[in-house]
C-alpha cells in the first residue's frame, strides 16, 4: 500500500524517513472518527507541502496543505477506518519528500466508548459555523479555526460524499499565508491549529469552500 | 462492513462444519484468574487488573463484590466483561456462599461491569432504568468494540438486558440487606449500595482510587454532587469500581473529586489558551496523582470527551453571523 500511494503521490521525487518531521498523536484511539494528529515539520527548511496520509483507509489523503505565508505545522483531527500507518509527507523546495509517522490501532482499547461516534444529527441547522482566534505569541501567532460540517465520506450508509474541500488563509494585506485541499477522512466538524510568523498585525481571513460550493468565510483575531 | 465482528464470531462457534476454526477455538487458553479479598463479613472484593481493556487482561479490570446472604447464596455487585468472566466469578460465589447466585446488581452501563449480565437469567439481574436505557442505546457498540479487542474472551457473550429495575432505599436479599442509591455523572445511571452488616459503600464508578477515573459518559457537575452525597452518606469503608479497597471509606472519595477538579479547569484553560486536542493530552499532570495508574491514559480519553464542546462554548464566533 505504500509503495503504491508513494509512486501516486510522490512520484519519483526523493523520499527519506526523517525524524525532524515530528508527528504528535495520542496513543490511546479513543473515538477512530476523531482522531487527532499534529504535524511540526518547523526543523526543515522551506516546506512547500505537508501531506497527512492514512495508507489503509479508503480516502488516504486527509490534508495536502502549502503553508505558503505560514509556519511548517498543522494539527487536525481524522477518522480511522482500520489498523493503518498515519504519516506526514514534508515536501521541501530541495524536492526531497521528508516522511514521519507510526501504526495507529483504530481499535486502539476506547474501552468504554462505542466504536462509532454519535453523529451529531444537527448539522444542517450549523453548517458553515467557524469559531476561532489568533493568540500572538513570542515566536509565533498560534491560529485555531473549528467550522461544523458533516464531512460525508460517501462511503457509510449510501449518504453521498459531503465535504469542505478547501481552506485558504489571506493576511490583513491580502498575502496568502496557506492553503489547505481537504478530504473526507478529515472529521466531522473540521478543527485546525496553524501557526504563522509573529507579529502579525491584523486580522486573518479563512475561506472555506465545499464540495456543494458553498463556501464559507470568518475573521480570525486575537 | 457488513458483518461485525462479533456476528462473524458468532458464525463460527455455530458452525462445526469449519473444522480448522473449531480447533482453533479449542486452543485458546486464556483464563481469568479470581483473587477474592474478604473486606468484611460475607463480603470479598474481586480486583480487576488497574489497567485498560487490553487482550492481555480479558477485560477483567473492573471491580466486582461477593456478598453472601444468610438465608445462603449470593449477591453480585457487577460481573466483569464478558460471559466467561461471569461463569467464573458465579462459580467462585456459590462456592464462598454455599448457594446459588440470586441477584446481580449492575452499577452502571460501561462494558468492562455489565458484559458479564450474559452469564445470568435476565430476572436476577438488576440495574437503574437509566442503565437499561444506556444499555439499550450502546450495548451492542460495546459489545463490538469488545469483540475487537478481545476476540476469544468474549466468545458467547451478547448483551443482555437486565430484567429487574433497582428501585432506591432498602433491599433486602436472603437476609442481606442493602440501601441503594440512585445517582449519576459517571453515567446516566450510577447504582450505589450500602451493605448494612458491613458498613460497606459499594460505589461503582463514581468512585476510582489510585486509577484515573475515566468519563466517556460523564456530566463533571453531576459527578461532583453524587461524590458530595457519597461523603455525607454513613458508612466505614469503600468498594471503588476501579483500584483498591478503601478502608477509610473517605479516601477514594477525596481522590476522585480532586482528579475532577483539576481535569475540568485543565482543558477548558488549554482550549483558551489555544492548544490542539495532542497538546492538551500531553498537559502535565500534578505531583498529587503520581500514584494514580492509568492517568496519562485517561487525561487523554477525556481530551477525546470533552474537548470539542469545550472549544463549541469558549472559542468565539467568527463567521459574522454568530
Ligand atoms: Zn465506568
Amino acid at each position: 500500500m505504500w509503495a503504491n500511494h508513494a509512486a501516486w503521490l510522490l512520484g519519483k521525487a526523493p523520499v527519506r524517513f526523517d525524524p525532524a518531521v515530528i508527528v504528535t498523536m495520542p496513543d490511546v484511539t479513543e473515538n477512530q472518527h476523531v482522531f487527532p494528529v499534529t504535524v511540526d515539520a518547523r526543523a526543515l527548511p522551506k516546506v512547500q507541502r505537508i501531506v497527512v496520509l492514512m495508507d489503509l483507509n479508503p480516502l488516504p489523503v486527509a490534508i495536502d496543505y502549502q503553508p505558503e505565508g505560514a509556519l511548517a505545522y498543522v494539527s487536525l483531527r481524522i477518522k480511522l477506518d482500520q489498523r493503518t500507518p498515519v504519516r506526514a509527507l514534508v515536501l521541501t523546495a530541495d524536492g526531497i519528500w521528508h516522511v514521519a509517522g507510526r501504526w495507529v490501532d483504530a481499535a486502539g482499547g476506547g474501552c468504554s466508548a462505542p466504536p462509532v461516534s454519535r453523529v451529531k444529527g444537527d448539522w444542517a441547522q450549523h453548517l458553515g459555523e467557524m469559531r476561532g482566534r489568533l493568540w500572538p505569541q513570542a515566536d509565533q501567532t498560534r491560529l485555531r479555526v473549528t467550522v461544523r460540517h458533516p464531512m460525508d465520506t460517501g462511503y457509510v450508509d449510501n449518504i453521498a460524499a459531503y465535504n469542505i474541500e478547501s481552506l485558504r488563509l489571506r493576511g490583513a494585506a491580502g498575502q496568502a499565508l496557506g492553503t489547505m485541499t481537504i478530504n473526507g477522512s478529515v472529521s466531522e466538524d473540521p478543527a485546525f491549529t496553524l501557526l504563522l510568523p509573529p507579529g502579525l498585525g491584523g486580522p486573518v481571513q479563512v475561506h472555506m469552500a465545499d464540495s456543494n460550493g458553498r463556501t464559507f468565510d470568518g475573521t480570525l483575531a486575537p | 462492513m457488513i458483518l461485525s465482528r462479533r456476528a462473524a464470531l458468532g458464525l463460527l462457534a455455530t458452525a462445526p462444519a469449519i473444522a480448522p476454526m473449531a480447533a482453533n477455538a479449542e486452543t485458546f487458553a486464556g483464563r481469568y484468574a479470581y483473587d477474592p479479598q474478604a473486606i468484611g463479613p460475607g463480603l470479598w472484593l474481586v480486583r480487576g487488573a488497574d489497567e485498560a481493556i487490553a487482550f492481555g487482561n480479558g477485560g477483567a479490570i473492573a471491580n466486582a463484590a461477593i456478598l453472601a446472604c444468610p438465608e445462603g447464596g449470593a449477591v453480585l455487585f457487577d460481573c466483569g466483561p464478558s460471559l466467561r468472566y461471569a461463569q467464573g466469578l458465579a462459580a467462585l460465589a456459590e462456592k464462598l456462599c454455599h448457594g446459588p447466585v440470586r441477584r446481580v446488581f449492575l452499577s452502571h452501563l460501561h462494558p468492562d461491569h455489565a458484559l458479564g449480565t450474559a452469564a445470568f437469567d435476565p430476572a436476577i439481574v438488576a440495574a437503574l432504568p437509566a442503565t437499561r436505557r444506556e444499555l439499550e442505546r450502546d450495548g451492542n457498540g460495546f459489545a463490538d468494540a469488545m469483540y475487537r479487542i478481545l476476540a476469544d474472551w468474549m466468545r458467547g457473550t451478547a448483551v443482555a438486558l437486565p430484567a429487574a429495575t433497582v428501585v432506591p432505599g432498602p433491599i433486602e436479599v436472603g437476609g442481606r440487606r442493602l440501601t441503594a442509591l440512585a445517582l449519576h455523572g459517571h453515567s446516566d445511571g450510577d447504582l450505589v449500595l450500602v451493605d448494612e452488616a458491613s458498613g460497606t459503600l459499594l460505589a461503582g464508578d463514581l468512585v476510582f482510587h489510585d486509577r484515573a477515573p475515566a468519563t466517556p459518559d460523564a456530566d463533571l457537575a453531576a459527578w461532583r454532587q453524587s461524590l458530595d452525597a457519597l461523603l455525607a452518606l454513613p458508612h466505614r469503608q469503600l468498594v471503588p469500581g476501579h483500584g483498591p479497597f478503601d478502608p477509610t471509606g473517605t479516601a477514594a472519595i477525596a481522590q476522585t473529586r480532586d482528579w475532577l477538579d483539576w481535569l475540568e479547569p485543565a482543558l477548558d484553560q488549554a482550549v483558551t489558551q489555544g492548544l490542539d486536542m495532542t497538546e492538551a493530552g500531553m498537559l502535565p499532570i500534578p505531583e498529587r496523582f503520581a500514584t494514580m495508574k492509568m492517568a496519562r491514559y485517561e487525561l487523554q480519553r477525556s481530551v477525546a470527551h470533552f474537548y470539542a464542546g469545550i472549544e463549541a462554548r469558549r472559542l468565539p464566533r467568527i463567521d459574522g453571523t454568530g
